[in-house]
Parts: structure tokens; C-alpha cells; sequence
């Protein structure tokens, strides 16, 4: 514990800017991992612990991509697209059978996943940390604000996020896409007897949680180092995410992921041993006073 | 009306007793002696997560909570108090029911998934308690130095044998007390509870007490999982306390089956023996058990003790005319 060190902090405008991108970017992160997390529990009530896995997909993924081609822009839309391909198949072929079991078996298939992806990736890429490096384009002097230090790539990687954010809610409210998406997560039977394919929005649920999720591991590829079992606590943190903001909301993800992102920030300053620790004391306070999250809706 | 099954269940276990008991004398095998202390430990955990899933309908994600808080308080009391084993035992058992009182008072309220997730904060809250508080629990290193295991009433528990037995005795009597406790109209009313609340309610069954009531007993029974672990391994590790610990639980009661009631040990069996053999041949352990995990889900979808009951069944019906 060292809080001397973290109301130093935050009297000093350079270590509040410092801080708030930082918490920014793990926000941005978990934030477009979350939302991918609680689309598709608001729409198939399935809880897709497999998740993390699909960010770390995009991770390395973004890192081949990079490799090849040289291209950032391309890495990053070959992992969203190879994560969001590969969440399909994994809805299609595997998820599918087990709607109508318990959500016991829903998580064993998911963490078979875990397990089988997280080796996978040892095969392939080797277990050892991997980074993608400073795309050229970002290599320049970072931005002075306040006297605080701001790289590029962070803000970059913020508006990203913040874009990815406007889009999914635009898609979400004002398209005749997102009324499907709704109505589907409302009232699956009737959606389908007004002779809507659910297995196709569902399938397509499932494409748009790995395209985000792909989308954050490219993201983070050149900011974090990437590991097998990189999934896991990233998954974790989205869980505490979803729940806080209300399982199924996509603001409250934004919201939940902001915060978080904070907490992680700051609190690593002050009580570095027990961020996790206040983490998870919040989602059980949430759960015990509002069980539906910040943002979520009542009933169901 | 349950006198009979009552008899035949303590039979059953004085049976294996005699048979473990004999085990190590037939073959003096150091690999089949850790192998049964490992499941003694890990068949009374799974099987008390089972009293709260299979027969509560509570999915908790948090059970190692308690098979880790069993495992640090008996270290505790070992290392730092000095008492004897059995007053160790007691106290971390005690430590369990409180922890599972207040722990459980605030969860069991909660329905389905909410559950299940507050008691994943629960348990990572432990955790993180557990890693921070490095002057009283060694941290992330675990209780370093191992526990001491002085010998009580005659009993050597430092000695290999003397502690297998023990395990033997330990976990064949945690067993036999969960299955008389779910045989006792406690168990009936928590199935009640499960299969339709409430109907339950109505009768004027306080929901909400019989579940706390599932939730402090199956901490109990996983504390004391964890403490013969703790005294298998001599010390206490924060694992014991992190969620894939409560992953381990729910495969091992997937893979056994949660519908018949030694399904669990069964499977904590088998995760075990596959866990120990696949490391041999492979250093892609995961992708192995994950293989086995998908071919549980997907082409069994159950357990094998359902499996092998559902055949059975099958097989008393085909020979009927």
C-alpha cells in the first residue's frame, strides 16, 4: 500500500494525464472485448468463456499479419476479420449443440477451447512473449500534455475505440440489423416464427463479438506483449466489465470497461498488490445491490 | 424406508475402507499411494461442490474459495499456533463454516448466473487477500516452509503410510457424511428447493435458509478437501484459492456425472489419472484435455456414471420379453 504515492498523484496534472490514458487504453481494450462478451449473452443468454481467447487470437494473428505484409492496416483487419471467421465456425459447429444443455456444459466446451487455443497458439507461434513493434507510422515524438507524456499510438487507439463504440451503437438503434439483433435477444421464439433465421443472427452475433475482440487484440499487439494464456485475464476483467455495466448492455460495457480501466490505472499506483482485489470487491457490490449492473435492464 | 440403503451404504464404505487400506500393503507403490491421498482430497472437494450444483442447483465458480481457505487455515493454525492436528482440522473446519456463513448470506440470494459470478468475486477477492497479505500468508510464494506435522494419539502423519491412511479415513468418512446428510429429509428439501423453489415456498420452506444451510456444509466438506491437500504437499498455495481450482470441481463433476452421487470422485479420478498420464507423453497437455473435455460436452453430453447407468437401464429393458 502506498498511498502517499497516489494522492501525490493526483494533485499533479502530469501524473493525472499520465494516469487517465493509461487507464484509456485498458479501458479502450476491455471495452471492445466486453462489448463482444455482452452482445452475445443479450442475445443467446450463452456466456462465451472463450472470449479472452478470441482476443488473444487477434493478437497474434495481428503479428503475422504485420510480419507479411508490413502493414498495420492490414494486420489489424486481417485479425478482425480471421477472429470474427473463426467465431462463426466455433458458434456454428460447436456452441450450437449445446444451447438447450446447462450453462455447465456451455463452459466446458468453451474452456475446451480455452485449452485447445492457448496450445495452439504455444504450436504456432511459439510460447514464448511476442510483441508486434511500434507500427512506422505511429514512430513519432509522443504528444506533451500538461506535462504529462501521450504516444500516438494511445490516442489513436482511443478514438479507435471510441469510433468502434458510435458504430455499434448506430447499428445497434438506428438499423433494421440491430432491430433483428434486439428482437432476437427480446424474444427468440417469435423472432423466428416471424421467419427470421436465428441461427443466422446468431452465427452473425458471434462474428461481430470475435470481429471486436479480433479488432483489441490487434489493437493491443503493439502496446502489450502477447503470451499463450494471454486470454485468461483479460476474459476475467471483461466478466467483472460485463457484469458491472449490466450483463447484455452495450453501454454499460463502455461504461464498466472505463472505469475498470481507471481503477486499474490509478490503483496501480496506490495499492499496486490489490487492484484485482477492489476489481472484484466492486462486482460483488454491484451484484449485491443491483444485480442487473450499472446500465442493465430489470427483470429478465 | 431408507434403513436398508443406510446399512448397505456403510457397508459399502467399511468395504473400501478394508480394500484401501490393504492397498499399499499388496503393492508398495509410492505413485499409487499419492495418486489415492490426491483423491481422497480432490473426490471430497468435487463432491461437495456437488451437493450445491447437482442437488442445490447452485452453480458456483468460487468452491475453491473454501478448499484454499481450508488448506491456509490449517497451515495457519499448524505453523503459527502449534496445536495438534485434530484441533487444527476443527479449526479450520469452523473457519470454513464462517467464512461460508457470511460468504454465502449474501450470495445465495442471487439467482443463476448472478451466483455463479458472485461467487467467482468472492473467491478471486480471497485470492487477491491472499497474494497481498504477503506477511501473513507468504504472498504469491504460498505458507513456505513447510507444515509441521507432529504425531497425535499414536499417529505419524509425517510418515507416508500413517498419512495415507488417514487420507483413506478422512475422505471415506467425509463421503459417507455427505450421502447420509443428502439421504436425510435436509437432502429431499434441497432438491425441492432445486427443482421448483417455488412450490417450496409454499409448503413454507424458507428458501433462502436451506441454501445458506447447502452452501456452509459443502464449504465445510471443501475445506476439509483442501486440508488433506495442504498435509499431502505440506503447505498452501494461492492456486488453491484461484478459479481454475473451481474449474478443476466442475470438470471433475461433469466428467463423473452429477446426477449419481460418487459421479464426482469418479471423475476426479479420472482427471487425475488422465492429468498424470498425458504429461508423460505430451507437453501439449491442454490441447490433449481440452480434446477429452470437447468429447465429453459434445459426443457423450453427460457424465460417465450417467452413461453407464443409462446403459444399464437399456440393457434391463432389452432383456425383458
Amino acid at each position: 500500500m502506498d498511498l502517499t504515492a497516489l494522492g501525490e498523484c493526483v494533485v499533479s496534472l502530469s501524473c493525472i494525464v499520465t494516469q487517465t490514458t493509461s487507464g484509456l487504453i485498458i479501458g479502450a481494450l476491455l471495452f471492445l472485448v466486453a462489448a463482444g462478451l455482452t452482445l452475445i449473452f443479450g442475445v443467446l443468454r450463452v456466456i462465451n468463456f472463450a472470449h479472452g481467447s478470441f482476443y488473444m487470437l487477434g493478437a497474434y494473428l495481428a503479428i503475422t499479419g504485420y510480419g507479411i505484409t508490413g502493414s498495420f492496416t492490414l494486420a489489424v483487419m486481417l485479425a478482425a476479420l480471421g477472429v470474427a471467421a473463426f467465431g462463426v465456425v466455433f458458434e456454428r459447429v460447436f456452441m450450437r449443440r449445446v444451447y438447450g444443455s446447462d450453462v455447465l456444459m456451455q463452459l466446458l466446451v468453451c474452456y475446451a477451447f480455452v485449452l485447445i487455443l492457448d496450445d495452439a497458439v504455444k504450436i504456432i507461434w511459439g510460447p514464448e512473449f511476442k510483441s508486434l513493434g511500434m507500427p512506422a507510422a505511429f514512430q513519432v515524438p509522443p504528444l506533451m500534455l500538461g506535462g504529462g507524456v501521450v504516444p500516438v499510438f494511445y490516442l489513436f487507439l482511443i478514438s479507435a475505440a471510441a469510433l468502434i463504440a458510435i458504430a455499434l451503437w448506430y447499428v445497434l438503434v438506428k438499423t433494421r440489423l440491430g432491430k433483428i439483433v434486439r428482437a432476437a435477444a427480446h424474444n427468440p421464439s417469435m423472432t423466428s416464427a416471424l421467419g427470421l433465421n436465428t441461427g443466422v443472427i446468431y452465427g452473425a452475433v458471434f462474428a461481430v463479438g470475435g470481429l471486436l475482440a479480433g479488432l483489441a487484440g490487434a489493437l493491443a499487439a503493439p502496446v502489450r506483449s502477447s503470451s499463450p494464456g494471454m486470454g485468461f485475464s483479460i476474459l476475467i476483467e471483461s466478466f467483472i466489465v460485463t457484469v458491472i455495466g449490466g450483463m447484455g448492455s452495450v453501454s454499460g460495457a463502455l461504461v464498466g470497461a472505463l472505469l475498470i480501466g481507471l481503477i486499474r490505472s490509478f490503483g496501480s499506483i496506490g495499492f499496486p498488490m490489490f487492484v484485482e482485489g477492489i476489481m472484484f470487491l466492486s462486482m460483488a457490490v454491484i451484484l449485491v445491490v443491483k444485480p442487473s449492473g450499472i446500465l442493465g435492464r430489470e427483470g429478465r | 424406508m431408507r434403513g436398508p440403503s443406510r446399512r448397505r451404504d456403510l457397508l459399502l464404505a467399511l468395504a473400501a475402507l478394508a480394500v484401501l487400506a490393504v492397498l499399499p500393503l499388496v503393492f508398495s507403490s509410492r505413485v499409487l499411494t499419492d495418486f489415492v491421498i490426491r483423491l481422497a482430497a480432490f473426490g471430497v472437494f468435487a463432491t461437495s461442490l456437488n451437493i450445491l450444483v447437482g442437488y442445490g442447483g447452485m452453480v458456483s465458480f468460487g468452491h475453491g474459495l473454501f478448499f484454499g481457505g481450508g488448506a491456509y487455515a490449517f497451515g495457519l493454525l499448524m505453523q503459527k499456533t502449534g496445536v495438534s492436528i485434530p484441533v487444527a482440522i476443527l479449526g479450520s473446519v469452523v473457519y470454513c463454516a464462517l467464512l461460508g456463513l457470511v460468504v454465502g448470506a449474501i450470495c445465495v440470494r442471487l439467482k443463476e448466473i448472478y451466483f455463479s459470478f458472485i461467487t467467482l468475486a468472492f473467491q478471486m477477492l480471497v485470492h487477491s487477500v491472499i497474494i497481498s497479505w504477503s506477511s501473513f500468508t507468504g504472498g504469491d510464494q504460498g505458507l513456505m516452509g513447510g507444515i509441521p506435522r507432529p504425531p497425535f494419539l499414536g499417529v505419524n502423519l509425517a510418515e507416508p503410510l500413517p498419512l495415507y491412511w488417514f487420507a483413506c479415513v478422512v475422505g471415506v468418512v467425509c463421503l459417507l457424511a455427505m450421502r447420509h446428510l443428502l439421504e436425510t429429509p435436509f437432502g429431499y428439501t434441497l432438491r425441492m428447493v432445486r427443482d421448483n423453489p417455488e412450490r417450496a415456498r409454499f409448503v413454507g420452506i424458507q428458501v433462502w435458509r436451506i441454501k445458506l444451510a447447502a452452501f456452509v456444509i459443502a464449504g465445510c466438506f471443501a475445506g476439509i478437501g483442501g486440508m488433506l491437500m495442504a498435509l499431502f504437499v505440506s503447505g498452501a498455495y494461492p492456486e488453491f484459492a484461484y478459479w481454475t481450482m473451481s474449474g478443476e470441481a466442475v470438470f471433475m463433476i461433469m466428467m463423473g456425472g452429477l446426477h449419481v452421487f460418487l459421479g464426482p470422485v469418479v471423475g476426479a479420478g479420472l482427471l487425475l489419472l488422465f492429468n498424470d498420464l498425458i504429461t508423460k507423453f505430451t507437453e501439449y497437455h491442454g490441447a490433449a484435455l481440452g480434446v477429452v473435455v470437447l468429447l465429453f460436452a459434445l459426443v457423450f453430453r453427460r457424465g460417465v456414471t450417467d452413461f453407464v447407468g443409462q446403459v444399464r437401464v437399456r440393457l434391463v429393458r432389452s432383456g425383458r420379453p
